[in-house]
């Protein structure tokens, strides 16, 4: 499959009046065509900060990519200006936000805010627009879109809002939509609804989707990949099948052991993970994870990690791979989902430092 | 649509009613009323005050009767100047004073909103901190201290406009600025807390990411928003021009209908005070109704027939 984005040791800081906040610490990642991504971590990992350096979308000041590169169809769009971003934004790479109460205009009908990007974008006149934007309308799902299309957001539910911006994120064709938790502010029908029109929206357009969530439940419906974020870092990255039954990083256990789910339902241990994200102005010395870790050896108080390759498409950063690491068994609840998946290497192999 | 403004209307009337009748027992109540008819008055105002006023009459006759004027326009002669009525002192007057009300709130708004706008836009730079320096100097300044200090430096100093009186455009200059300072520099702060508030907002950040540029981001998504609480100012801003007008008119002997009333109030010329009250509550009732409509047209939100925020 050809890579459609690759992201390449990303760094982002934020100048604040407390000093420098390193959220993005050395992230890197690809992405095929067609292909769902999904990146889960806890609030204030980074999920957010990445996905939307990838659109250059982050407020610049305070904020900057200190390092790295973001290769769109092998053309880095780092050194890119805002001009040109405004032809890559809504036409090559699109994105949804996670509140559609407030994502839209409240003072622009829904049609209007559609037309915008096909004006934009395709260049099309008003009339064809409107055109446009009524079959999008009904192509996201949304009953009588002649009448809809002339409305304003509030006339709208939170569900129809949410398809109302996949409409006008998906107007121009985009080969990139970024979700960001897309459906973290709908009830759960609701939820699914959104995540089975994506899906659906997918196959027709063949576009990739990289999926932000903190809900592990989603993604195994909708991602192909899954990269674990913390503090700033990709500390695991595989696909569905290695992330759910051969989890090898102690916070990816901790997110799975924290997960409710239909097996396991009556008290068994839904262990939060304990303590807080550490402060990414000071990171900690050595793992960030060390210390709310209870598999912590010496050495992660030290040194950071490398990244070890475990399969073909499975890389975790843990002490815990090294070939001198004590063994250690994985909680309880993690631990009985597990299972040999055929594609895993003999021995875990060092990559180099940041993949 | 028809049915709130109909309803707004009955609304109005009331307060309408209210005032009047709080200014006609205010009057009554004052010392040396005009009712009480303790004072010695030339006898041909006094005749016109009894054929009016009916002061020989108990007061609820007179009450009544006043009322019912008023409902005809017709706000009776004056306590202080023969053959002259207040109907002719706001015909003469309220032109003047309109015109130079209107150049205020013009100057007002589009200085203030522009302000606004380019100190959001430039948030934390020299355009922001220098437009801020200027808005707290024209809130904290009063408008009468500033006035002079226009007549001083502009006009007497320079010689680039008239000093006072009411004759050409020159001459409305200066007392229109004194009039808008206070008022432009509220709209000012306003605009721009209310630009950064918007430009905050999600959708603006929707905006950025369907590729539109910054110009198109801050003209159709950014100002329309962010000037709802502008238009919101209009109500009690009409009204601080019209408080404001009677000492500024009186600066520049200007012959308004704010100077008039000052007059009035220092001759105790209680039926001109009383009819240009109720004239200026009918103006700010009018005022009100205007904005609430506009604000129910540029914000969809609003559902103007329900009188309800439409969630
Ligand atoms: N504009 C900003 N100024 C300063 N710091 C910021 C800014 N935006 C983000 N950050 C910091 O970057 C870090 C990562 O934030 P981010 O929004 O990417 O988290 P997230 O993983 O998306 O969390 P959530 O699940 O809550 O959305 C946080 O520590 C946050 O404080
Ligand atoms: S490197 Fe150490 S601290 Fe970090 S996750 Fe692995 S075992 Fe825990
Ligand atoms: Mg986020």
């Amino acid at each position: 499959m050809e890579k459609l984005l690759e992201v390449k040791n990303l760094e982002v800081s934020f100048q604040t009046y407390g000093g420098t906040v390193k959220a993005v610490r050395g992230v890197s990642f690809d992405l095929h065509k067609g292909e769902t991504l999904a990146i889960v971590g806890e609030s204030g990992s980074g999920k957010s900060v990445t996905s939307q350096s990838i659109m250059k979308l982050i407020p610049m000041p305070p904020g900057r990519i200190s390092g790295g590169q973001i290769l769109l169809n092998g053309d880095d769009i780092v050194p890119k200006t805002e001009k040109q971003m405004e032809k890559i934004r809504g036409k090559e790479i699109s994105m949804i936000f996670q509140d559609p109460m407030t994502s839209l205009n409240p003072t622009m009908r829904v049609g209007n805010q559609i037309m915008e990007v096909l004006i934009k974008h395709q260049n099309m006149t008003k009339t064809d627009g409107k055109n446009r934007a009524v079959e999008l309308l009904r192509l996201v799902g949304i009953p009588m879109p002649e009448k809809r299309v002339n409305q304003y957001p509030h006339e709208f539910s939170g569900g129809m809002r949410q398809r109302a911006m996949i409409a006008i994120a998906l107007a121009a064709n985009p080969k990139l939509l970024i979700a960001d938790e897309p459906t973290t502010a709908l009830d759960v029908t609701i939820q699914a609804q959104i995540l089975e029109l994506m899906k659906d929206l997918q196959n027709k357009m063949d576009t990739s989707i990289i999926f932000i969530t903190h809900d592990l439940g989603v993604v195994a419906n909708v991602a192909d990949r899954v990269a674990v974020m913390y503090a700033g870092q990709i500390v695991e990255m595989g696909t569905v099948d290695e992330i759910f039954y051969d989890p090898r990083h102690p916070y990816t256990w901790g997110l799975l052991a924290s997960m409710p789910s239909l097996e396991n339902d009556d008290k068994a241990e839904l262990a939060a993970i304990p303590g807080t994200p550490p402060d990414l102005t000071n990171p900690p010395k050595g793992d960030a994870f060390a210390a709310r870790n209870q598999y912590a050896l010496a050495i992660d108080f030290e040194e950071e990690p490398p990244m070890f390759q475990i399969s073909e498409t499975h890389f975790a950063k843990t002490w815990l791979l090294h070939p001198d690491a004590p063994k250690v068994e994985p909680p309880e609840a993690v631990k009985r989902r597990m299972r040999q998946l055929s594609s895993t290497f003999e021995n875990p192999v060092l990559v180099k430092e940041g993949k | 649509m028809a049915k709130y403004i109909g309803k707004r209307l009955v609304y109005m009337l009331l307060s309408l009613w209210m005032i009047v009748t709080a200014t006609f027992f205010f009057m009554r109540i004052a010392p040396g009323n005009p009712f009480a008819s303790e004072k010695k008055l030339p006898p041909e105002i006094e005749a016109n005050l009894n054929a009016h006023f009916g002061l020989d009459k108990p007061w609820y006759a007179q009450y009544w009767e006043y009322l019912v004027r008023i409902a005809n326009w017709d706000f009776g002669p004056s306590f202080k100047y023969k053959s002259q009525t207040v109907n002719d002192l706001i015909n003469e007057g309220f032109p003047v004073s309109f015109l130079l009300g209107m150049e205020a709130i013009f100057i007002a708004v589009a200085v203030g909103v522009l302000l606004g706008i380019i100190a959001a836009l430039k948030h934390n730079r020299w355009p922001d901190y220098t437009a801020m320096i200027v808005a707290v100097l024209g809130i904290s300044v009063p408008s009468f201290i500033m006035a002079s200090f226009l007549q001083y430096f502009l006009a007497i100093k320079m010689g680039i406009f008239p000093v006072a009186r009411w004759e050409s455009f020159m001459h409305s200059v200066l007392p229109a600025v004194a009039l808008a300072s206070t008022p432009m520099a509220f709209i000012a702060r306003l605009t721009r807390s209310s630009m950064l508030e918007v430009l905050a907002n999600d959708y603006i950040k929707t905006a950025k990411s369907k590729g539109l540029s910054r110009g198109v981001i801050t003209v159709k998504h950014t100002i329309r928003n962010a000037l709802l609480p502008v238009v919101t100012y209009m109500g009690p801003l009409t009204a601080g021009i019209l408080t404001g007008s009677f000492v500024i008119e009186r600066i520049f002997g200007i012959p308004g209908l704010g100077a008039h009333f000052v007059t009035s109030i220092n001759n105790r010329d209680y039926t001109v005070i009383m009819g240009v009250t109720v004239f200026y509550s009918i103006l700010l009732l009018v005022s009100i109704l205007l904005v609430d409509i506009a604000y129910g047209i540029i914000d969809p939100r609003i559902k103007l027939a329900g009188g309800k925020k439409g969630e």
